[in-house]
């Protein structure tokens, strides 16, 4: 596998991973904005009304048929929070040209039908559609207020809200309902119009296509987006809680309670040189099926279902994760602590710490083997300055590290905020 | 090993049947970092009923299938799921109403965790105290599901749709069923399909095929080789048993799936059969048809509104939900679109059209080494060939699609299941 970056404009740049491992290549354009309250909404409505239509195919019908006829494209938008950013991308997975049964190419026809969407929507008046911006907001809307239909995921959705209540990482990147289902036309015409002007753009291809073809597709579909632009990306991480641990109870028809627990991971982050112990620490504390939480949680105490730690690597957050009896809640609590401790007192075996290794580097290892993971790993990286990497360097670093070091970083990461989810009638237990 | 090339797919698949009836195989691809692994049994949540050695019928309680799969994992020496974890890959399992399957992914030690896995899938280990304490992680698993809106709007559908048929019972069971299971249990039904005969083993990336035959043969030895035989109940009527079945939970909006109650297919028709539902239902339901448009256009559904084919031996259907503030309007309209392309025939342009999409699609899915693994042992179960789906494809006609509208989507074989805000 080969990687490259290159900057095709001021804050416009083009990472390409380019393996023949695959059937099919992966692109992907994406505008990375600060995520805030007053863009949010918008932001993550923009992609949504774009892939409504097109001036060439203005309706989903003919959008789809576009696709279709591409072997069927996998074309869609996608808003993700990375730390304090929002990115809007729209990502398109095409089979590579040799299974074209016409033998015909696909890549740069796919990439003109993205570049038609991002660019050049059916517009009503010179603005979207009202009917695109009506509909979509209400879908919108659905969406955030869906999120509750998850529990566990709302669990930890609702634990960020709390823990870093004034901070942007807390903005919901979906945005609000109540906005989303209000928003009119021409707020958003000037939000998307701001937005191609401000934002960064990041292009990504991996597949078997060679650089230059990529370079020259990209540069093809999407020549207006070509043009220099100042834009910043920054995340904003608090290396320690502010004050004692906050707990908040919620209560809601559910017949098992979830219990989410925030840490702050003492400023370590992606790019920090004890980033590699974060990770063996995570792994080790809850992160694989050979974790403590999940031998001494789940398995030996019987407290939870399901026990499990992960990291947010750009906020310097760790969040565990547990599905627990009512009655259960402060025991589970409990003995979720005292695993973390014992690490922090270097009580886990040798055999832990290897196994605790090999996870991480499992993990490392096998994005690679996935089209969607090397996007993604690929844009987080990029937008915060970094250029693409097969990993090789980290996997070096994760297999040194030491008991010393884990015990030593476990010990910078303090709790900072509990969310309970209890069942109604059972506050008095939360 | 046999070697089988899909020249069309650029794919080479080793394949071999061990003397004790085992069926192996691999597909190599050592530019994958990763190694992954299958093995499965065709024992599922719907083999509640089966011929024990004396010839007489046995019953067992509903959650069998799903209680051995986590008891599996219980071996003399310990647990093999931190055994393997331990060497860094990443062990799981799942049971369907059909089979049981355990599985790893890994990057390093392969032929250890294979062996791993080989064993302690084929030597039961179980002890009442066990047996005991699993009721209580599988009861709160059970429960769990019970608050997931998903998965309340699925057995409610199944339950709607099939009078019999034993795809209406949880794969899980039920807390009172589970109470019910013993280490004796256990024991019976590993020993009824947890022969190399009723088994299959599937893996793919950078491995060797012939070391996976070597490494099976080594741990499998010999043993029985045919499996019990199993009872799916009484014949199934072609109508549903009930059109509209609603309860109420927490969800912000209406949860649906609606659903036609299809035919088994004919042996040997199976991948055919399920190329084309998938086809029947792209007619219907995907974007790039007719009326999905409309009913996005008038808020009917949003962008969680899909659906797809399912078969499972004894049944076949096909199914589309999401969310919906008017579930009812959906399932109308569907029928009147079926009948509509039923009478007046599909658009060939759109029908080649989604040929081409759905063949994408499945190339794309071939980037997955887990997603190869479990279809080649779905498809080995249902005596099928799933790397010959761009000739099968190309067999399949305009006709055949309207012939299915016209026999499955008809108001006595449809069912609609909703989930209403509230309770």
């Amino acid at each position: 596998m080969e990687q490259g970056w290159k900057q095709l404009a001021d804050g416009v740049e083009l990472a390409v991973n380019r393996t023949d491992k695959f059937k099919t290549g992966l692109f992907s354009v994406t505008l990375t904005v600060p995520l805030e309250q007053n863009t949010a909404t918008t932001g993550a409505l923009i992609p949504e009304v774009l892939y409504r239509g097109t001036r060439n195919n203005p309706d989903i019908e003919r959008l789809s048929a576009a696709t279709d006829s591409l072997y069927g494209a996998s074309l869609g938008p996608l808003v993700r929070q990375r730390g304090e950013s929002q990115c809007i991308s729209f990502l398109c997975s095409v089979i590579d040209d040799c299974f074209a049964l016409d033998g015909s190419a696909v890549l740069e026809p796919a990439a003109k039908l993205l570049g038609e969407v991002l660019l050049d929507p059916v517009t009503e008046d010179g603005r979207f559609c009202r009917n695109y911006v009506k509909g979509e907001g209400a879908n919108l809307a659905d969406r955030i207020q869906a999120r509750v239909n998850d529990k566990r995921s709302w669990t930890i959705f609702r634990l960020a809200q709390e823990m870093c209540a004034g901070e942007a990482y807390a903005v919901d990147k979906l945005g609000d309902a109540e906005e989303a289902r209000a928003m009119t036309v021409q707020r958003l015409w000037e939000s998307y119009r701001a937005m191609l002007g401000r934002a960064r753009v990041t292009f990504y291809y991996g597949g078997s296509a060679r650089p230059e073809r990529v370079e020259e597709t990209m540069r093809n579909a999407f020549a207006p987006l070509m043009t220099g632009r100042d834009a910043l990306v920054e995340c904003n991480v608090i290396a320690a809680p502010k004050g004692p641990v906050r707990t908040v109870v919620e209560a809601m028809d559910v017949t098992q309670g979830k219990l989410a627990m925030g840490f702050r991971t003492g400023g370590v982050t992606m790019g920090h040189p004890d980033y590699p112990a974060l990770l063996v620490c995570n792994a080790l504390y809850g992160g694989s099926a050979n974790s403590r939480l999940f031998l001494n949680v789940r398995e030996k105490l019987s407290l939870c279902y399901y026990a499990s730690s992960m990291i947010d690597k750009l906020k310097g957050l760790m969040v565990v994760s547990s599905g627990v009896e009512f009655r259960d809640f402060d025991r589970a609590q409990e003995a979720i602590l005292t695993q973390l401790d014992e690490i922090r007192r270097g009580c886990f075996t040798e055999e832990e710490r290897i196994a605790a290794v090999r996870s991480v580097v499992s993990g490392l290892r096998g994005r690679l083997d996935s089209q969607g993971q090397m996007e993604d790993d690929c844009i987080t990286r990029v937008i915060h300055g970094g250029r693409p990497d097969d990993g090789a360097a980290l996997i070096r670093a994760v297999k040194q590290v030491t008991a010393g070091q884990v015990a030593e970083m476990a010990g910078k990461i303090k709790l900072d905020t509990v969310y309970r989810l209890t069942g109604k009638g059972e506050a008095h237990n939360g | 090993m046999d070697k089988l090339n899909y020249a069309a797919l650029r794919e080479t698949v080793y394949h071999c049947v061990l003397p004790n009836g085992l069926n192996i195989y691999v597909d190599a691809r050592p530019e994958y970092g990763k190694q992954f692994a299958f093995f499965a049994t065709r024992y599922g949540g719907m083999n509640l009923r089966f011929r024990g050695e004396d010839a007489s019928w046995i019953d067992t309680p509903q959650g069998v299938a799903h209680f051995l799969e986590h008891k599996m994992f219980d071996t003399q020496e310990g647990n093999a799921l931190q055994r393997m974890a331990a060497q860094g890959v990443d062990p799981n399992a799942y049971t369907t109403p059909s089979m049981t399957g355990y599985f790893f992914e890994g990057v390093q030690g392969f032929e250890e965790n294979l062996r791993t896995l080989l064993s302690f899938v084929s030597q039961p280990w179980f002890t009442p105290e066990s047996v005991e304490k699993e009721q209580g992680i599988i009861g709160q698993e059970i429960r769990m599901c019970e608050d997931d809106p998903s998965h309340e709007v699925y057995y409610q559908l199944m339950e709607a749709m099939y009078v019999n048929h034993p795809i209406r019972v949880r794969v899980a069971g039920t807390v009172e069923s589970i109470a019910k299971i013993t280490a004796d249990t256990l024991y019976q039904c590993h020993g009824a399909f947890y022969r190399p005969g009723n088994m299959v083993l599937c893996a793919a990336g950078s491995v060797e095929p012939q070391r996976v035959a070597d490494i099976a043969r080594e741990v499998l030895g010999q043993g029985p080789t045919s499996a019990a035989v199993t009872d799916l109940g009484q014949a199934e009527p072609p109508e549903v048993s009930s059109r509209y079945v609603q309860r109420a939970m927490a969800v912000s909006i209406p949860l649906f799936e609606l659903g036609f109650k299809g035919k088994p297919a004919p042996k040997g028709e199976g991948l055919r059969q399920q190329l084309l539902g998938g086809l029947v239902c792209d007619m219907l339901f995907s974007s790039s048809a007719p009326l999905y448009s409309r009913l996005y256009e008038q808020g009917l559904i949003n962008a969680s509104f899909g659906g797809g084919y399912d078969s499972l031996p004894g049944c076949a259907y096909l199914m589309a939900g999401g969310e919906s503030r008017d579930p009812q309007r959906v399932m109308e309209e569907v029928l009147k679109e079926a009948g509509r392309l039923g009478r007046e025939g599909i658009d060939q342009t759109l029908w080649d059209r989604l040929k081409k999409a759905a063949y994408g699609s499945m190339v794309r899915q071939l980037n997955s080494l887990e997603d190869t693994c479990f279809e080649l042992a779905q498809a080995h179960f249902n005596g099928e060939d799933f790397l010959s789906f761009p000739q099968c494809f190309q067999s399949i006609e305009r006709s055949d699609g309207e012939a299915m509208l016209r026999a499955w989507c008809e108001e006595g074989r449809a069912a609609l299941s909703v989930i209403q805000p509230g309770g």
